[in-house]
């Protein structure tokens, strides 16, 4: 394996350094964690939506052998679960981490028995008779907003947290009036649930003797858990608080938050004096982690006599489930809105959104928040556009695209974002190329003269990622700041271990900021340690969300190296008794200019720094150095996607023919990487375009609890993907990086949906609500051959 | 994830097992390969007293030709199935039926003999079983019996075999002639299971007419059954594509269809026509050769 610098290692493909003990099984992770005295936690959940709870009997669960305590929302004392981002006039519904007095969703943890083995506390579970009242469920975005709906919370009129409005009513309303064309279209982006492959998992374990309490966690931030749990949950300094993140199986955004089990499992440790360990069975992460999506909206585009977009206007109502999640008012307001200009030049934009209550699990934000929705809804309405103008779909994206802009000065959209760079032509250009497009049309053609319906679908995307500066999103309701830090500590051998604030839950992490090390110092990987997950080692770190940890994590990384590399410099010019401005750092060792035999390597100027025998007089000894670093911007990679999809009439079913994905993400540091994030980002909007669809019933129950109803996507169902890139370097940050990590999920919903939009357009439909389930499909191919 | 407390017994014997039955009786439930059971019993939705685990009887594991059928032992599992060379070319629709059960895990444990005592309405071996009129060898305490194919589903998740009684052997017949067959399914998205599934059996004569069919029906309703009308428009006919289409058209009748989130009545009655004429077309050009 290439993993000296003899090249840069910046774009190579890498082999992902943490595999072997990912495919090995020697992974470690939260249920891993095995303590002397552990006791294990099971949580009672609600069977109901929402109902009064009029009493709780734990007599007979304390009774059952190996139960040491049954605790219910009345013994739990802590502060309840926050919300980490407000909204103007938002309300805030109180969210015990026990549910007390009522429960609002099935699934919402109402008790929780700790036991000597998890058999004793899954039985002790079962034995807590909890008497409920139940009350009427409100499970839709919209209708949870009628007059007469059930109300969650008394003092939340209507069920609505917050009214939200971005862009200008007023112009949008004129631009409207004056439209050659307007294009309609009612869409439902519905209910997504997360599924990492790891459930969440906490062991939470109070020292008695120290006073101190550690919670390993299936995380993709600690900090911020153990900011939120210190500050505002347990009350106690952070200080006295260590919060571990290991192994992490995957995330998806369901990881960024805090959730009831965690908090109750560490006042339990704390109020017992012994470690307690929770992990979710699968069905309980189905009812209990944040959900995404869940749109239902009203959108219309205006257009001029020349197909030019004059204006966009969104009406959404977005279910916020039973109780704000950490960061559930972002997703649906600034992380939707400032997307809807897409990459296209919409002169005005109006978008309001309603927050609603629903009797459902929280949703919060899930790979891609907020900004598939927007995308979506663009993407359907310039399809619906073109159809309605008689123009090809490539043909109306490129009339309306923003032109070029690669030198720095960002476009300014009507919805706040100024995108960084971007140039969306050549994506759509080397998209259409790659399917072969015109000849694609053409196929198309014939087959639908032999009675096969062929569908091509075509997406041109913008995604918003690291999100940022940190001064912005305050003045916004962030309740964090927008950085990240990275630590670089050079040992005595030149060995470096790097502490990221960052976390690797899938992203690999180990491995491509390793090579941005490597490149930097000019050692090999194997002498690169990158540390991430852990609050006692790492300074502070923001964690990983919105493909943010390259661009911003990965640049706090590098201006820590470039200060390692500059006190490196100073020694090094020290000991060749040479000028600074006379060396040259080449393959791990500096060198005199015009005197090749005269070097230091990187590994004797860091033994020199830490004997500090001969080192420039008044330096510090030691190298190591730590930075903190604040994005200007967001990046904004871009992309087109093609897919080309056939129908069998007869079924209904969509079979995948071909995908081709050509993404800007900026430079890439590890390709390979970069792909796999896009083949299974792919996959994951592919799932939300055809199969996936958390469904609770107007009963409230929810229909798609388990793996054998809510349909994932699977390797066989999809097609081999054909991938490329355009790089248009971000100059945001000091890497030119962008963002990868949810550009597959964004642009492959609309792509298919699209694809199979334009496959039934020959029968006259326009528009079909995702999933696009089989049935749904045969009987819209079936209704209009009538 | 956590099944209740249960007592495990392993007997040696199928008399064993029998007596262990007699002894528990409601409270029992025999373990063939778990891939059905142990999953209710880990979401607590079967909570037995007492599981016994047939895997540690010898001699229920088997395949062999027995006079004009395939006898196959009811712990013999998917893969030995999907994979039996036997099978492969004497009965090979009951191989490829076998091979799109589940995924790899499920076919190295889950047992044939389990599958079809346990009846999912939406279990893939059921169509087949009943296209080709197989039996079903029941050990009693009063010793063995013969049930019909058409006598064994009784209803959702119900079968012929008695409280006392262990399923060990299901015997398929072997089909003279030119005979074809074929099982197709249109699976579920998430578990893969049969929406609606079809399996079709047909002998030709040499003219080409049909003197023998045999079609089953899964997926759609609360138990497999056989499509007794589109057998009937094909026996004596030459199997031409409007006499398979005719005959197709009558597979969800006798069908008790039921809707659910993968679809309506309406849905999954044209998918049981359309899964039937697709069955019967593969099979009739396989017994064309």
């Amino acid at each position: 394996m290439a993993t000296v610098a003899e090249d840069r290692l910046f774009g190579k493909s890498i082999k992902r350094r943490e595999d072997p003990r990912f495919i090995t099984g020697r992974g470690q992770y939260v249920d891993d964690v095995k303590l002397p005295g552990m006791t294990y936690a099971a949580f009672v959940r609600s069977p109901h939506p929402h109902a009064v709870i009029k009493g709780i009997d734990a007599s007979a669960a304390r009774q059952v052998p190996g139960v040491i305590a049954v605790y219910t929302g009345e013994d739990v004392k802590v502060g309840g679960l926050p919300c980490g981002w407000m909204l103007p006039d938002i309300k805030v519904p109180p969210r015990p981490a026990l549910a007390s007095g009522k429960v609002r969703y099935v699934g919402e943890p109402v008790a929780i028995v700790v036991a000597e083995s998890v058999y004793a506390a899954k039985d002790g579970a079962e034995a807590v008779r909890v008497d409920y009242q139940p009350l009427k469920a409100t499970v839709n975005p919209k209708s949870a907003h009628d007059k007469g709906a059930p109300k969650l919370f008394d003092d939340i009129p209507d069920n609505q947290c917050f009214y939200w409005t971005i862009g200008d009513k007023a112009a949008t309303e004129a631009a409207f009036k004056s439209a050659a064309t307007v294009v309609r279209q009612p869409l439902v982006n519905q209910r997504l649930i997360p599924n990492a492959m790891e459930p969440r998992a906490c062991v939470a374990s109070f020292s008695p003797a120290m006073g101190d309490l550690t919670l390993w966690v299936t995380s993709q931030n600690p900090h911020v858990h153990r900011l939120l749990m210190a500050a505002f949950i347990l009350g106690i300094p952070e200080t006295k608080m260590r919060v571990i993140a290991p192994d992490v199986g995957g995330g998806f955004g369901s990881k960024i938050f805090v959730y009831n089990e965690e908090v109750v499992a560490c006042w339990a440790s704390k109020t017992l004096g012994r470690p307690v360990k929770w992990t979710a069975e699968r069905r309980e992460s189905f009812m209990n982690d944040a959900h995404g999506r869940d749109h239902v909206t009203e959108a219309e585009m205006a257009f001029d006599r020349d197909g030019k977009i004059t204006g966009l206007r969104v009406k959404t109502h977005a279910a916020l489930g039973a109780y704000l999640s950490t960061f559930a008012p972002l997703i649906p307001s600034f992380l939707y809105g400032p997307l809807l200009s897409g990459v296209y030049k919409i002169p005005v934009i109006f978008c309001e959104v309603w927050g609603m209550l629903t009797t459902t699990a929280p949703v919060d934000a899930y790979r891609g928040a907020g900004r598939p929705e927007a995308t979506y809804l663009v993407e359907r309405l310039m399809d619906r556009a073109a159809d309605q103008l008689g123009v090809d779909p490539t043909e109306l994206r490129r009339r309306n695209f923003i032109p070029k802009f690669t030198d720095g000065t960002p476009y300014q959209t009507p919805v706040a974002f100024a995108y960084d760079s971007g140039d969306y032509e050549p994506a759509l250009r080397r998209a259409l190329q790659m399917a072969g497009y015109d000849a694609l049309r053409k196929e198309q053609e014939l087959g639908r003269k032999q009675g096969r319906l062929i569908g091509i679908g075509v997406t041109t995307y913008i995604e918003a990622c690291g999100p940022a500066p940190s001064a912005v999103a305050g003045s916004l309701g962030a309740g964090a700041g927008l950085w990240e830090s990275g630590q670089v500590r050079v040992h005595p051998t030149g060995a470096v271990s790097v502490y990221t604030g960052s976390h690797s839950h899938g992203q690999g992490h180990e491995t491509t900021f390793a090579q941005l090390v490597a490149d930097e110092l000019g050692i090999p990987m194997e002498q690169i340690d990158i540390v991430h997950g852990d609050t006692a080692q790492i300074p502070f770190g923001m964690g990983t969300y919105g493909s943010r940890s390259a661009c911003v994590g990965g640049s706090a990384i590098f201006r820590s190296l470039e200060k390692v590399k500059e006190k490196g410099r100073k020694i090094a010019a020290h000991l060749l008794e040479a000028g600074e401005q006379d060396l040259v750092f080449e393959k791990g060792a500096w060198s005199v200019k015009g005197a090749p035999g005269k070097s230091k390597a990187w590994g004797e100027v860091a033994l020199m720094a830490y004997l500090a025998h001969n080192i420039p007089q008044g330096m510090e000894p030691g190298l190591e150095a730590t930075s903190f670093y604040d994005p200007t911007n967001f990046t904004f990679p871009f992309g087109a996607h093609v897919a080309v999809v056939e129908i069998d009439p007869d079924t209904g079913h969509v079979k995948i023919l071909r995908y081709v994905a050509v993404d800007d993400v900026g430079r890439v540091i590890n390709p390979m990487i970069v792909d796999g994030m896009v083949h299974g980002g792919i996959a994951q909007g592919v799932g939300q375009a055809l199969w996936e669809h958390g469904i609770y019933g107007e009963d409230g129950q929810l229909v798609t609890g388990s793996m054998m109803d809510y349909a994932l996507p699977k390797a066989d169902q999809l097609p081999m993907y054909e991938t490329d890139r355009t790089v248009t370097p971000s100059p945001v940050n000091p890497l030119g990086v962008k963002g990868a990590g949810e550009t597959g999920t964004i642009a492959s919903t609309p792509t298919i949906v699209n694809a199979v939009i334009d496959a039934l357009s020959g029968q006259g439909v326009t528009h079909l609500d995702m999933p696009l389930t089989a049935e749904k499909v045969w009987k819209a191919a079936a209704a209009s051959r009538k | 994830m956590y099944p209740a407390a249960f007592e495990y017994h392993a007997p040696a014997s199928v008399r064993e097992a029998l007596g262990l039955l007699g002894q528990y009786k409601d409270d029992a439930k025999l373990l063939a390969g778990g891939h059905s059971l142990v999953p209710m019993m880990k979401l607590r939705l079967a909570q037995p007293k007492h599981l016994i685990d047939l895997k540690k009887i010898p001699g229920l594991s088997y395949i062999k030709e027995d006079g004009g059928a395939i006898a196959i032992g009811a712990m013999t599992t998917h893969w030995q199935v999907e994979s039996s060379a036997l099978l492969k070319q004497k009965c090979p629709v009951l191989s490829e039926t076998a091979a799109v059960i589940g995924d790899p895990a499920v076919r190295n444990l889950g047992t044939i003999g389990g599958s079809l005592a346990h009846a999912d309405p939406a279990a893939d071996m059921p169509a087949t079983i009943i296209a080709h009129g197989a039996e079903f060898v029941c050990e009693g305490p009063k010793g063995r019996r013969t049930v019909k194919v058409d006598d064994w589903f009784l209803g959702l998740m119900s079968t012929a075999v008695k409280e006392d009684e262990l399923l060990v052997e299901v015997r398929v017949p072997l089909w003279a002639g030119k005979t074809g067959g074929a099982y197709l399914k249109f699976p579920h998205p998430a578990s893969r299971f049969a929406v609606v599934g079809a399996a079709a059996v047909v002998t030709l004569d040499g003219a080409g007419k049909c003197t023998k069919a045999g079609v089953g029906i899964t997926g759609a309703g609360i138990k497999a059954v056989r499509a007794r009308d589109v057998e009937a428009g094909l026996v004596g006919k030459n199997l031409d594509q409007a006499t398979i289409e005719a005959a197709a058209a009558k597979a969800a009748e006798g069908v008790d269809v039921q809707a659910d989130l993968q679809g309506s009545v309406e849905y999954k009655s044209h998918l049981c026509r359309v899964f039937a004429r697709r069955a019967l077309e593969a099979a009739v050009k396989r017994a064309r050769g």
